[in-house]
């Protein structure tokens, strides 16, 4: 992480009072005990205590509080709810956190224009909730939904399980409030299909808190589908299961959402919720199918047919509603599931293209054995994105070490395969120093050059996404020659 | 050596200073050379959508129709990786062998501007990022690149994305791309999503509906879950001295049953689904004394590609303007901009495109004021012999052009891309 500004900490006192000027007191939390919730994100490995947690109610709070910031070279870490993966919202000792929690309200729901104008602290499920009773939803749904903001999922650009059919956040965004590091207040997009010139709205997605803070979101909502049936189909190996999945993309079927997990999670998730699972397969996929119901009944004929092709162990189809929550209930215990078999577990999150699966469930499992460390797979396989989790006992010295260099080397595989660091959890702390594997230095460049026309100074989210240089040169990714750097005018985020 | 073997050369230049690079290493240098000189650049690709935007002046002109051909298509992984200037009539035809297709309907503005079919390269549809009627159902163009490879305007190679839908590695450049017009990187790859073809198509015609009914069905169609993939409404308008636009003349279908006004909305998919959906649709819309025309596949592929490339103004000389505002504004907007101008509704009201003859940049900036205060926006598409030049042709408030002068500054400090092709200063 960046230096630590010690001469800043010492003035913690004056901050604090400066801060109880620009918001409620009762807004600003500064003693120890007050601080310790917000050490860490869902990425509980690492720990950090901010300088001040302030939340603050409004856009123009958050304008003062930034430009205040900006002003005294105060680094700033937004945060949503803190369920994200990556280290994202992970405080840093000289920072202020900035807490969007009170920003908790919908503003708009607009039938007429399909869309929902919301704070970014409410729920990702909650706009769902708000519409559903018109037979709308919000289709982005990360397994966290019921807890993570749709400001963090906007900072993310969060998926789940049906981004193949629907997209992630971003395609589903039509526009944000933000505000600035030096306090401008912006509007980007709006109740319009795109917006003219430069596409800032699709360039701050997924920005990870370092461009901007979202004070207001804009999503679209679309109208449920008449009929919904997921077939559950356990494989003898991998490699047929795979296939199935390839297969069913080449002849023309977007399914709504599909699933795979290997031998391993099967095993886990089943004793965990009695889903019903194909236990004495070796893979299993959840094909969902949606439309109508003649569409449907035909989807799920096909969708058989090359199961079977593929020589499947065993098809079931969901008979009702409940039948078809069973088969996912399985799939969305995945993780404390496998909490329940090892005292700690560390999720991946990688993207591959699909027709590398066999070839990269291989060496995880040739990587497990090396790090003798056992993992589950979970995979969003209708796009692609894996999700292994590693197990561990924190309590065993290095143990920590050692799974992180297990996960930095399944995803470097991802990337040799040609596929991405990261499909919906975002770089963050975690894969900081990976991104030289998928990007070389002018690329690398190029964004940081990004970030330093937004924000001066780096004072917004320092530390995270983009390697700190000493250590990419350290491991020789960054090319830095008889210690002259390109562009040395240039500050390291 | 013969002229033919001269133009080859990577280095040729023709009487207009054109250059010809055929890789991106070429780009790479040739750029880096017009940095360190401070010469600026025009960046062309077959042309087919150069009169977009200003007008440039600049001494060079970067040719990039050299750049091209298919990198990598892997049907069963849904994308596809070409050179930039890929044209792309080949893209299409080449997904189609494999019933797939680029999905965001790319515009032929070869009718509109050239007077006869061009659709342009791939670079030409990404920098442009103007989307067909499906765009209110799978998105636009932006919502299909998922990975870039390009030159910025150091004459730096840099590449974003990559060839997988779920990705948040780093900064989604391949979005603040579509739309640039070449303003901030000269594209040399790019790699599209694709999806399969649908099966079949039918639209369901209703005909002779005023603005208000047909908006009315329009909206209720998107918001019903018949899936529907094309929404517009086509307005037979007073007889107006110097529009072409002409419904009753442009589409000629057999199918076609009745006179008046067109109010078309299309349902895509297996043939037994769509029929369920239509006949759905026709319930939830309770349409009963109302005249309607079915179009089967055949037909209706030709009345949507007719809407798409902007047809009706094939011989238009006038200036064509493409607005877009929130779908609940759209009947607002029509009655503001009087009878004085032919128009039609696509993206069931968010878009409207507007023929407008004797435009005076004056009327021209109060059509824009209005549709700002609507939450919309107005680009000039092509200008008439009358006002060949507006100072403004896309829409920008103050807050966003300083935001884009320092996006622009990062990719291309010495301002040497297609230099003010979008705004002055940028």
């Amino acid at each position: 992480m960046p230096k630590i500004d010690r001469k800043l900490i010492s003035k913690k006192i004056q901050i604090v009072k400066d801060l109880k000027k620009i918001i409620k007191s009762e807004n600003v939390l500064d003693h120890e005990d007050q601080v310790r919730p917000f050490e860490t994100d869902a990425l509980s490995a690492y720990k950090k205590k901010p300088l001040v947690v302030v939340f603050p109610e409004n856009t123009k709070e958050v304008s003062e509080i930034l430009s205040y910031c900006n002003q005294n070279r105060i680094k700033v870490v937004p945060r949503g709810s803190g369920t994200g993966l990556s280290g994202g919202a992970l405080p840093l000792a000289d920072s202020v956190l900035l807490c969007l929690g009170k920003f908790n309200k919908i503003i708009n729901i607009d039938y007429k224009n399909r869309c929902v104008v919301a704070q970014p602290g409410v729920t990702n499920l909650s706009i769902t909730q708000v519409v559903q009773h018109k037979g709308f939803y919000y289709a982005p749904d990360p397994s966290s939904q019921i807890a993570c903001s749709i400001g963090g999922n906007v900072a993310e650009n969060s998926g789940g399980v049906h981004s193949l059919k629907y997209g992630t956040t971003t395609n589903n965004l039509l526009g944000v409030e933000v505000v600035f590091m030096d306090g401008t207040i912006s509007r980007l997009g709006g109740k319009t299909f795109d917006s003219e010139g430069y596409d800032l709205l699709g360039l701050i997605t997924g920005s990870e808190g370092l461009l901007c803070v979202i004070t207001e979101v804009t999503v679209k909502i679309l109208k449920k589908p008449q009929t919904v049936k997921a077939a559950l189909i356990g494989f003898p190996t991998i490699e047929d299961g795979g296939k199935c999945v390839s297969q069913i993309i080449a002849s023309g079927i977007i399914p709504s959402g599909m699933e795979m997990m290997d031998k391993a999670l099967i095993h886990a998730t089943d004793n965990f919720v009695k889903a019903g699972y194909p236990r004495d397969a070796e893979s299993m996929l959840i094909v969902e199918l949606d439309g109508t119901e003649i569409e449907v009944k035909e989807l799920i004929e096909k969708v058989s047919n090359i199961a079977k092709k593929n020589r499947s162990s065993s098809i079931k189809i969901s008979k009702n509603e409940n039948q078809r929550l069973k088969f996912w209930a399985g799939r969305k215990a995945a993780f404390p599931a496998c909490g329940d078999m090892a005292p700690d577990y560390y999720c991946m999150d990688g993207t591959i293209p699909r027709g590398k699966l066999a070839e990269v469930l291989k060496e995880i499992s040739r990587l497990s054995k090396k790090y003798n460390l056992p993992v589950a797979n979970a995979f969003h396989a209708g796009d692609g994105n894996l999700h292994p989790l590693i197990m561990y006992d924190a309590n065993e010295k290095n143990s920590l070490e050692k799974t992180e260099k297990f996960g930095a080397d399944i995803l470097k595989y991802c990337v040799k395969v040609g596929g991405v660091l990261t499909g919906e959890h975002g770089v963050g702390v975690e894969k900081r120093e990976l991104m030289c594997e998928m990007f070389n230095d002018n690329d690398i460049q190029q964004q940081i050059k990004i970030k330093r026309c937004l924000d001066s100074s780096g004072l917004l989210n320092p530390g995270k996404v983009y390697p700190i240089l000493r250590k990419c040169a350290e491991e020789g990714r960054i090319h830095v020659h008889s210690g002259k750097t390109k562009f040395p005018d240039i500050p390291r985020f | 050596m013969s002229i033919v073997e001269k133009q080859n050369s990577p280095t040729y230049q023709d009487s207009n200073s054109t250059v010809y690079p055929e890789k991106e290493k070429e780009v790479s240098n040739l750029i880096k050379k017009f940095y360190k000189s401070n010469i600026p650049i025009e960046i062309v690709g077959s042309g087919s959508k150069r009169k977009i935007g200003k007008p440039l002046q600049c001494a060079k002109v970067l040719n990039l129709s050299k750049i091209n051909g298919i990198i990598e298509y892997l049907p069963e992984e849904l994308y596809i990786k070409v050179k930039a200037c890929t044209p792309l009539e080949q893209i299409e035809k080449e997904l189609k062998k494999n019933n797939q297709q680029l999905a965001f309907e790319p515009i032929n503005f070869g009718y509109l501007l050239n007077g006869k079919s061009d659709s342009g390269t791939a670079a030409g549809q990404v920098a442009c990022n103007i989307s067909g009627p499906r765009r209110f159902k799978v998105g636009s163009v932006r919502d299909h690149v998922l990975g870039f490879r390009g030159v910025n305007g150091r004459g730096d190679i840099i590449k974003s994305g990559g060839t997988v839908v779920k990705n948040v590695t780093g900064y989604d450049l391949s979005k603040l791309i579509c739309g640039s017009y070449g303003t901030l990187v000269v594209l040399t790859e790019i790699t599209f999503k694709v999806l399969p073809l649908p099966q079949e198509s039918k639209t369901l015609i209703i005909h002779d509906q005023q603005l208000e009914s047909a908006s009315d069905f329009l909206d209720r169609s998107i918001s019903s879950s018949s899936d529907v993939s094309g929404a517009t409404f086509l307005p037979i308008q007073p007889e107006n001295n110097g529009c072409m636009m002409d419904v009753e003349k442009t589409f000629k279908l057999n199918d076609l049953k009745h006179k008046g006004s067109l109010t078309a909305i299309r349902i895509e998919g297996s043939k037994n689904s769509i029929e369920q959906r239509v006949q759905n649709l026709i319930n939830e819309l309770k349409i009963i004394d109302t005249n309607i025309s079915i179009l089967e596949t055949y037909q209706s592929e030709i009345f949507w590609n007719k809407v798409k490339n902007l047809e009706f103004f094939s011989l238009s000389k006038n200036n064509i303007l493409r607005i877009v505002v929130p779908p609940s504004e759209c009947i607002k907007l029509v009655y503001q901009l009087s009878n004085k101008f032919k128009y039609f509704l696509d993206w069931g009201g968010a878009l409207m495109w507007l023929e407008a003859y004797e435009l005076s940049e004056e009327m021209f900036e109060s059509i824009r004021k209005k549709v700002v205060k609507l939450g919309g926006y107005v680009t000039m598409i092509k200008n008439s012999d009358y006002l060949p030049y507006v100072e403004d042709v896309f829409t920008i408030n103050s807050d966003r052009f300083n935001i884009s002068q320092n996006i622009k500054k990062s990719f291309d400090p010495k301002r040497i891309l297609n230099p003010e092709k979008m705004y002055t200063g940028i």
